[in-house]
């Protein structure tokens, strides 16, 4: 990953090569590897069932933060906008924090997730945890 | 895949009951019942009843089956209230008033380092010295003398006899001693 630094975080197709979510699940006989996009466009539905309840809000983003990659940002919009229609800010906060948990020593992640999403936290009014001073003890 | 296992704290509490010391001090976050009958301090019951949906702080696992906190008063339930219109409209206050309500500690919260490792080396070293104090105690007490064949004068007579019999004389034992100068070498 020392190739990140040498990317400004705008050049977006580059981030995008190196922080690609790629599902490695490698099945040892046949079946077809399900590509980057197949399994970002995958979650984006799942998140963007119009009548997506509590249960399957909180299973699919446990198993989301249960995989080996950080979420697309448009996989996290789908899921924040879910929490919108859910009434739960709580969750869509939390689901920040996972996030950047997520992306561990690489802190280049998190900012770019959030300068990709702002314009939803923007519109549905969800602050960070930063906003709220809640990434300090 | 998120396997949902009980964690090592939560399995030792309920088998060990309230256990003071190492154990009872983390916080057992998770064993409360959930339902009306909870109030939001949340005090350790001494049985948990698992059928219900369980509250945990953990980081593979951002929303747990429940809220923190299920019983609300009447300012809580007008901010539940408030939390279905546009959220723009909620203060900061209110916005980590509404987080605080459904869990409990936040992912700096949950990451930060603890003391326990002095705990642990601390009760490490405390054992290694009661198995010494035991080990020098047995030694003067408990072990019977030594063989008579460990003294000064019986050890130089047997080397004289290993050398006498050339034992290794090649590459070991007599090979090392200078038979002419009657020293090693």
């Amino acid at each position: 990953m020392q190739m990140a630094k040498h990317f400004s975080v705008k050049d977006k197709e580059a981030i995008r090569l190196l922080f690609s979510p790629l599902a490695q699940r490698c099945y040892s006989h046949g079946g077809k590897q399900e590509t980057d996009e197949e399994f970002d466009a995958r979650w984006v539905n799942y998140f963007n069932k119009a009548d997506i309840d509590a249960w399957e809000l909180r299973k699919g983003m446990n198993t989301l933060i249960g995989y080996d990659l950080v979420p697309e940002p448009k996989i996290l919009d789908a899921a924040l906008r879910a929490c919108r229609g859910l009434d739960d800010l709580a969750s869509a906060i939390r689901i920040l924090e996972a996030v950047k948990d997520k992306s561990g020593p690489h802190k280049d992640i998190y900012p770019y997730l959030i300068q990709e999403l702002r314009p939803t936290l923007d519109e549905l009014g969800i602050s960070t945890p930063e906003d709220l001073g809640m990434d300090k003890l | 895949m998120v396997v949902r296992v009980l964690n090592l704290n939560q399995m030792l509490h309920l088998t060990a009951g309230r256990v003071g010391g190492l154990f009872s001090r983390r916080a057992v976050v998770g064993l409360t019942n959930s339902g009306a009958r909870m109030s939001s301090h949340h005090e350790v019951s001494d049985q948990v009843d698992m059928s219900q949906p369980m509250y945990w702080d953990r980081l593979d696992t951002p929303l747990p089956d429940r809220a923190w906190i299920d019983v609300l008063d009447s300012k809580d339930k007008s901010l539940k209230q408030k939390e279905k219109g546009p959220w723009t409209a909620l203060s900061k206050e209110e916005k980590i008033a509404l987080y605080r309500l459904k869990f409990n500690h936040t992912y700096p919260e949950m990451k930060k380092p603890s003391h326990e490792w002095k705990t642990v080396i601390g009760g490490m070293f405390i054992f290694f010295g009661i198995t010494g104090l035991v080990v020098f105690w047995q030694g003067h007490y408990v072990y019977p003398p030594q063989p008579h064949t460990f003294g000064e004068e019986w050890q130089a007579k047997q080397i004289q006899r290993m050398l006498d019999m050339r034992v290794n004389p090649i590459e070991g034992f007599s090979a090392k001693w200078d038979y002419k100068n009657k020293q090693w070498k």
